[in-house]
């Protein structure tokens, strides 16, 4: 594309400020393509990208996809631009595009792979064109940014260029529908023993078909609308699947089925949600062109980093925090059943408050009567300590679940928590905590340790 | 012998967005002899075949307002007779819309409502999504909520008002009346789940349902949480937006 010298003007100053940002031990992940973008609007149109692009989105699990994928592909000897580093939005994909290009605009490298956020969508896909454009699943999430599912698909539907190929999960009925018109791969896990009949969640918004409106019937759910449905009136269904993956967690293995033939990977997590993002991540390395020999290699090194997540055992209790991120009933729900099913005599730490919104607001809280606190109405989870200000609200919510009012601790500071952990005969404590709390979860858990440790001394 | 409460809450598979379904688990935790129904979008509506006390509506998506209009128009004047007779409906966030005259989108497309209320409409900008506190008062109770939308209403509702706006908006960003009332029809864009957030609106809910002296379910509990919450927004330094 000809570059005009608006562009190559914004592009200089921007780069001098990446340039600067990181002499001072900034990431310039954001500010450089926020410059860009204010100084020549049109930047991202008229910035060389990259002969393939692959975007990851959706709203849970995509900064695990895009990392799997750019981890896989870098072992695989790929030189990879992305933006991995930061933003996620258009400023983000901007300030990746920057660093990855020359003075005069050129894109140094062949591939990319950009992580993008769902409401961003329409601000990028018209200049950043994917060619393979990935999908995780669609969720309700925050309320004030993404109100809920249908929005976020009608943003991400409508701007998707057509020549994108998509990559979608057939057991989520909702993202597996965007931009009907684009080619697109499907791919699914077979049917599980732990699998339901039913959603036991209180959010399934997937209950009705969405061509006749009558109620949708599953042949089974894993949790929310995550499943395999049929309406019985109209015929609409979850599409085939071109993968179809079987997992075995005892022996940590993944067998994936495509075009009839059977490959078989390294399963590098524990759980089903995780298992989705794997199984993305390798649908999109297979249709971009690596072998499973390549793809097995890659992922026989990899982990999913769990940088919200830390253990330690002090004599026979073991502490865990894990990020529980607030506003986001689904990432709450599910660890919320993770918590439930670890075996053992759990205590609860819970620090779910927004950190910004107490400051000079009032949360709203209306996400909490979304998340299933029910799945911490457990024999197994003898007391919940509620810390934060909005405790009351918590304490109210997890009476509504069941949970019996004895064992509930109301603290409105996060530090006093662990004060009152009964430590009797406790095999696990979790400290569950909202994205932006990490530091003080980590003051908390250190407390923690050392009442352990002073007790056994 | 007490009049039996019935309680009907239409199309709960999908007018159940940001928590407010749990306006009705909570009233089965103050009524647990009171019957509840739930009607779904290929049901006929309870109320039309026998007396119900209640109707509760939650929020939905902008179309699932079209559809859930679709689906009540053929019983417009039952529900008409139902507000004249003094039936309780609370509906929430933008479920209000579907009873007023019509819902314009941005290009000035019209989506005909109930037209119940048929002085009053509701503009839709969904690239506007509007977040906010709310602070009012109705008969003396301070209420407090939350809004977050696409779209306000517009029109007189200076006869027909839910509550006085003390800090936010009212049904339209520069009004200070908020919701629609008439009779025992209550409505309102406020979510939070609206009910659990306003205990003392919740008491003379179940009065007008014919509790003689209400108790709530943990009411200790939700009384703590709405005092903490009161004195917040009632602190001038509150950012409502």
């Amino acid at each position: 594309m000809k570059k005009n010298l608006r562009f190559l003007s914004a592009l200089f100053i921007s780069k001098a400020a990446m340039f600067t940002q990181k002499l001072f031990g900034m990431n310039a992940s954001y500010f450089p393509g926020k410059l860009a973008i204010t100084l020549c609007p049109d930047f991202l149109s008229q910035i060389d990208k990259p002969e393939t692009i692959i975007s990851v989105t959706g709203t849970n699990g995509k900064t695990t996809v895009c990392n799997m994928i750019i981890d896989a592909l870098m072992a695989n000897g790929y030189d990879v631009l992305n933006n991995r580093a930061g933003s996620n939005i258009n400023a983000g994909v901007a300030s990746a595009l920057i660093s990855g290009s020359t003075l005069i605009g050129k894109a140094k490298k062949k591939i990319a792979v950009f992580e993008i956020d769902e409401r961003s969508s329409k601000l990028i896909y018209p200049y950043v064109q994917p060619t393979y454009a990935v999908c995780t699943n669609l969720f309700r999430d925050s309320i004030h940014r993404n109100a809920h599912p249908e929005f976020i698909f009608r943003i991400i539907s409508e701007s998707l260029p057509k020549t994108s190929h998509l990559i979608l999960n057939a057991d989520d009925l909702i993202s597996a529908r965007l931009a009907p018109e684009n080619t697109r791969t499907y791919f699914s896990i077979a049917p599980m023993n732990s699998d339901l009949p039913e959603s036991i969640n209180i959010i399934n918004d997937m209950r009705i078909c969405p061509n006749c409106h009558s109620a949708l019937k599953y042949h089974y759910v894993r949790y929310h609308h995550i499943g395999n449905a049929y309406c019985p009136s109209c015929g609409f269904a979850s599409p085939k699947s071109d993968y179809i993956a079987e997992l075995n967690f005892k022996e940590n293995s993944l067998s994936l089925t495509h075009a009839s033939a059977a490959e078989h990977y390294p399963l590098i997590t524990n759980s089903v949600f995780n298992a989705y993002n794997q199984i993305t991540a390798i649908t999109l390395l297979r249709e971009f062109g690596l072998s499973a020999k390549q793809i097995q290699a890659a992922f026989s090194n990899l982990s999913i980093v769990e940088s919200r997540y830390s253990y330690e055992k002090i004599g026979n209790t073991e502490v865990i925090t894990h990020m529980a991120k607030g506003q986001n009933p689904i990432a709450c729900s599910c660890v919320f059943d993770y918590v439930k099913k670890e075996p053992g005599k759990k205590e609860i730490i819970l620090m779910l408050d927004d950190v910004f919104d107490r400051v000079a607001s009032s949360e709203i809280m209306t996400w909490i009567y979304d998340a299933d606190f029910e799945f911490l109405n457990d024999p197994s989870i003898c007391q919940i300590i509620i810390s934060g200000v909005r405790c009351e609200d918590y304490k109210l919510r997890l009476l509504l679940a069941g949970v019996a009012e004895e064992k509930l601790t109301c603290t409105p500071k996060e530090i006093d928590a662990p004060d009152y952990l009964t430590l009797s005969n406790t095999d696990k404590i979790f400290i569950l905590h909202e994205l932006y709390a990490a530091e003080e979860a980590l003051r908390v858990r250190n407390k923690v340790t050392e009442q352990l440790k002073a007790r056994r001394e | 012998m007490e009049k039996q409460i019935i309680i009907e809450s239409l199309f709960p598979e999908i007018a159940n967005l940001f928590g407010d379904r749990m306006n009705i688990y909570y009233l089965q935790k103050c009524l647990p002899n009171a019957e509840f129904i739930d009607t779904n979008l290929t049901s006929e509506p309870a109320f039309v075949k026998k007396p119900v006390s209640m109707v509760y509506m939650g929020p939905m998506t902008e179309s699932q307002q079209e559809l859930i209009i679709h689906t009540l128009l053929p019983y417009k004047a039952a529900i008409q007779q139902l507000i004249e007779n003094g039936c309780i409906f609370l509906l929430t966030g933008n479920a209000m819309e579907v009873f007023e005259a019509y819902i314009e989108n941005e290009d000035g497309s019209r989506i005909e409502g109930l037209g119940i209320f048929p002085d009053v409409y509701a503009k839709r900008n969904m690239m506007a999504r509007y977040n906010s506190l709310i602070l009012g008062e109705y008969h003396g109770i301070r209420l407090v909520g939350f809004k977050a939308q696409f779209s306000h209403s517009y029109g007189d509702n200076q006869n027909q008002y839910f509550y006085k706006v003390i800090r936010g908006c009212g049904i339209h960003p520069g009004s200070l009346l908020e919701g629609l009332n008439k009779n025992n029809f209550f409505a309102t864009y406020t979510v939070g789940p609206f009910l659990l957030l306003n205990p003392l609106f919740i008491k003379q809910l179940l009065i007008l349902l014919g509790i003689k002296q209400p108790t709530l379910a943990y009411e200790d509990t939700i009384m703590a949480a709405y005092r903490k919450r009161l004195a917040e927004f009632e602190k001038e330094k509150l950012k409502y937006q």
